[in-house]
């Protein structure tokens, strides 16, 4: 089936097996390889990416679910070769180490801020409950969503 | 120049942001799942659903006729593409059992995820929906996940062994024989405990990746994983497939985390070489999260006897341990080494006279094999020790910290001689626990746990606390001869500065996380006097940086950082002899400061290292003798192992009625001796801690009886969340190592070795009043409701 999707600002149209999730078909047809596949049951986000605003994960919606919509992914957030200053508090705040899981948790990041401009440490950790870091202890992830959420 | 001078305009100490930060954040970075190879074709493993069973028979002829399958490999149609079997480098001891293993079983499966069959398709999908029509016939056979019944040999796994007990390993050191027995008899108190170190599944974020890129002409080959250990890994492939060393190339693209999961050669990085020379094209393999909880190993999986002699003050008298170690189905690369990593540490950081009996014996199960997982060894041996301690406090009615100071090596003790030999290089246990107890206004809390503690309360306190040793900077060359380990310690760098005075810095580590760019970058800059932007750290290839021993056992920046220091030294040194011949003086006359060489004396008469370089690379106006170009190699040897320390401290609540545990505040006060990026450091803690209280309250491997995982998935396996675990407060004391140029010890494991215990430790602490003094971990809700309602003389 054909399947046409808005990533990033660009319109893409690709024909899929109707069984194609979305993440498949981003890092597959769309070729971007930033959004990370981190587990089968939908319990670690390193998938999560912007469905018409929000975060989602992308291992849970089929590519013809989306079909029509505007996706944005990790690559899609640095504007004119400037991070995102989600991006930024990342890196200040040493808020990664592999980095594997990052690019949901910066997507989910941004999600939680929309949804709550200033969150409490509390409401960071709830709110990121989606995603799963085997590295950092959260600590300085929590940080980083809170130092973004000062700017 | 005085040290405080030099610290001023000092790079090393800054908390410097990472370069490879901005790749990892806009998904410009490639993991090996992102290569894009065309024409490659993928390959999918057929696993078995039985822990034991004999295979029978293999139908492949319906998935052959799949769409986009391209050929179907059993076992048995692999057995002549391997040169020896899957490489185990670490024989403990000479008579010790390892079982014939082979990327593919051939006829029998000795655990759930044993890979049976491999099949390579044009797709993915393709090559996953064919392991669907493959049929193959099994006699199942007795499972084996109790460690106690695995070494009844009742029944047998590897039936050519003859027993599937792997070895045992002893330790005993005595003053006069019979020091041991005799302490215990003179004991004033004793404790005997039994602990459980469940398994753990490692579960780094990015799952395996491998990708093997055969080349058109001449035989050469290019391995891609998802590797800690590419240089290993090269070795081991060669020999493993009987493929000359010089025609492997190995790359670590970037690796998602690795916590020793990654520090392994795997069936799927054999099997993609193999068949990408079978078939001429390239064969790439990644697997499914819950593919990982299988086939990719665990960690931890002991059961520990432990007890401890003290005189009527407390002062140990003698340590006595009995180890049973799981193996899993098979030996990996180092997985008989795991408790031996740990062997030298039972006494903690305390002054132990020669009385010390450790022996492990390790035994096969049908279960997922295990190896080096965060510590290695050493988690295990610390929370074993702590764990008793605190025990051994509530035996004797003394502050579980007052005991401790009293057994502590002392300041002024350092370098000490332990039981064991072994030197350990300098410490301060007692300032890195006052600063600890001073972050948890100790007095203050006891005081609040005495009033909250009442019968009857429904929510009680807990303080844990553990005062922790990691052996680390794996490892002096001679000591892994004693243990025989098949491969040295040592690290390689390579330092070339470039005719423009940029650098590159080549190392034989390989960074998975750890933000090597940034640091060895920072340790050059420091010793070159080039600022950190123009110098390039190159690694993770095997064909940029042929020499290393990778990243493991927190040994990267005690071993391959100090290597850079030292191959720095060579560059400065020659650059000296050539700045001499162009300053007209003596070499030893000349001071190297901040990149630029001057006259002692004579401040005006210098010459910068970038104006070296260049007539070095141009060599019209070299000195007699002295080589064109600014390199040097250098490989560090470490004479000793690193010995980080620290005191941890948990506070936290146990809700008596439902069991859950909430942790308020977790100290760690880390001495990992100099650091290069505090930053980084802190990092490190953080995420070590996090790992350790995942192990004390959350993770378990659970198998049922006839060994199948329960927890394969991330669904069903608790790694925590960030709603999960507390914030972490962090605080460090610096004790330089006198070891190394650096004064560096490493500290990717602290944070991990220190943390089960104390969180152990305040569970124990909160619920003892309850009558409650064992638990096994994880600290569950359902465990601890469990535990309190026993202790209570409920059901």
């Amino acid at each position: 089936m054909k399947v046409s999707i808005t990533i990033n600002g660009e319109a893409q149209s690709h024909e899929v097996e109707p069984r194609t999730l979305l993440v498949h078909y981003i890092r597959e047809q769309a070729k971007l390889t930033g959004t990370n596949i981190g587990c089968d049951t939908s319990s670690c986000g390193a998938c999560t990416v912007h469905l018409d605003g929000e975060a989602a994960k992308s291992c849970t919606i089929l590519a013809a679910q989306a079909d029509g919509g505007a996706v944005t992914t990790i690559e899609g957030l640095a504007t004119n070769g400037e991070m995102h200053p989600m991006q930024k508090a990342f890196m200040e705040n040493h808020g990664l180490q592999c980095g594997y899981c990052t690019p949901g948790m910066v997507m989910a990041a941004i999600g939680l801020l929309n949804e709550n401009p200033k969150p409490t440490d509390e409401e960071v950790r709830l709110g990121l409950e989606g995603n799963l870091c085997r590295c950092t202890g959260y600590h300085n992830i929590v940080k980083s969503v809170l130092a973004a959420a000062d700017k | 120049m005085s040290i405080t001078q030099e610290r001023a305009n000092s790079i090393i100490g800054q908390r410097m942001l990472r370069r490879e930060d901005p790749a990892l954040l806009t998904g410009e970075a490639k993991f090996t799942n992102d290569l894009v190879l065309p024409g490659a074709l993928h390959l999918a493993v057929l696993r078995s659903p039985y822990a034991h069973a004999r295979i029978k028979s293999i139908n492949v002829s319906d998935a052959l006729a799949m769409p986009g399958v391209v050929a179907v490999y059993t076992g048995k149609d692999l057995r002549d593409a391997w040169a020896a079997p899957m490489p185990c480098a670490w024989p403990v001891t000479p008579d010790m059992k390892n079982p014939a293993h082979f990327p593919l079983a051939l006829d029998k499966v000795c655990y759930v995820g044993d890979g049976v069959v491999a099949v390579l398709a044009n797709s993915e999908t393709e090559s996953r929906d064919a392991l669907d029509a493959i049929d193959v016939v099994y006699e199942p056979l007795q499972a084996i996940t109790d460690l106690e019944v695995a070494l009844s040999d009742k029944t047998i796994i590897h039936e050519d062994l003859g027993t599937n007990k792997s070895y045992t390993w002893n330790l005993k050191v005595e003053a006069t024989e019979g020091a041991v027995d005799e302490a215990f008899k003179n004991a004033a108190f004793t404790v005997r405990e039994r602990y459980v170190q469940q398994r753990l599944i490692p579960m780094a974020m990015e799952p395996r990746a491998v990708a093997a890129v055969p080349q058109p002409f001449g035989g050469d080959i290019t391995l891609y994983s998802a590797t800690q250990v590419p240089h290993i890994l090269k070795v081991m492939t060669a020999i493993t497939l009987g493929i000359p060393e010089h025609q492997v190339r190995v790359v670590a693209p970037a690796v998602g985390g690795g916590f020793g999961s990654k520090l392994d050669v795997y069936a799927e990085e054999l099997l993609c070489v193999a068949l990408a020379r079978k078939h001429g094209a390239p064969v790439r393999w990644v697997e499914e999260r819950s593919e990982n909880t299988q086939a990719t190993i665990h960690g931890r999986g002991q059961i520990q006897f432990v007890e401890l002699a003290a005189d009527k003050d407390g002062k140990l008298t003698a340590v006595r341990v009995r180890l049973i170690g799981d193996m899993g189905a098979y030996l990996q690369l180092v997985t008989p080494g795991v408790p031996l990593l740990g062997a030298f540490l039972y006494a903690g950081v305390y002054d132990l006279p020669l009385a010390y009996d450790f022996s492990c014996t390790s035994v096969f199960t049908t279960m997922t094999p295990t190896d080096a997982y965060r510590g290695a060894g050493r988690p295990e041996a610390t929370y074993a020790i702590e764990v008793a301690m605190d025990a051994l406090a509530r035996k004797m009615k003394v502050d579980p910290y007052e005991l401790r100071k009293r057994n502590y090596i002392k300041k002024e003790q350092f370098p000490y001689t332990a039981f064991s030999g072994l030197t350990y290089d300098s410490g301060d246990h007692l300032a890195a626990a006052e600063k600890a107890m001073s972050h948890a206004d100790y007095a203050a809390v006891r005081k609040k746990q005495a009033t909250q503690n009442v019968a009857g309360a429904r929510k009680r306190l807990g303080i844990g606390m553990t005062s922790y040793f990691e052996m680390c900077g794996l490892a002096p060359s001679r000591v892994l001869a004693s243990l025989n380990y098949g491969a040295g310690g040592w690290e390689s760098a390579t330092v070339r500065v470039l005719p423009t005075s940029k650098v590159q810095v080549v190392t034989g580590t390989s960074p998975h996380g750890q933000g090597h760019e940034t640091s060895w970058a920072m340790i050059a800059s420091e010793k070159l006097g080039i600022p950190p932007e123009d110098i390039d750290v190159l690694h993770s290839d095997t064909a940029i940086a042929p020499l290393g021993l990778d990243t493991y056992g927190s040994r990267s920046l005690a071993v391959g950082g100090v290597a850079i220091a030292g191959a720095c030294d060579k560059v400065i040194d020659k650059a000296r002899l050539i700045a001499a011949h162009q300053l007209e003086c003596a070499a030893e006359d000349l001071e190297f400061v901040q990149g630029t060489f001057s006259v002692k004396g004579s401040p005006d008469k210098a010459v910068p290292i970038a104006a070296i370089a260049f007539a070095a690379f141009t060599a019209h106006n070299l000195p007699d003798g002295v080589e064109p170009n600014l390199e040097a190699q250098y490989t560090h040897d470490p004479k000793n192992f690193s010995w980080p320390f620290g005191t941890h401290i948990c506070i936290l609540e146990i809700d008596t009625e439902t069991g859950k545990i909430e942790v308020l505040k977790y100290i760690a006060v880390d001495d990992c001796g100099n650091q290069i990026n505090p930053l980084i450091v802190e990092g490190q803690v953080h995420g070590g801690v996090v790992q350790g209280i995942a192990q004390a309250l959350y993770e378990e491997a659970v198998y049922d009886s006839d060994g199948n995982l329960k927890t394969s998935n991330l669904a069903e396996y608790l790694v925590p969340a960030a709603c999960d675990v507390p914030p972490i407060t962090t605080d460090f004391t610096v004790t330089p190592s006198p070891t190394n140029q650096l004064g560096v010890k490493g500290v990717g494991e602290a944070g991990t070795i220190g943390s089960a215990s104390t969180v152990m430790n305040a569970v124990l602490d909160a619920l003892s009043g309850l009558g409650v003094t064992k638990l096994d971990m994880p600290a569950s809700p359902n465990n601890v409701w469990k535990a309190i309602q026993a202790a209570q003389g409920g059901n």
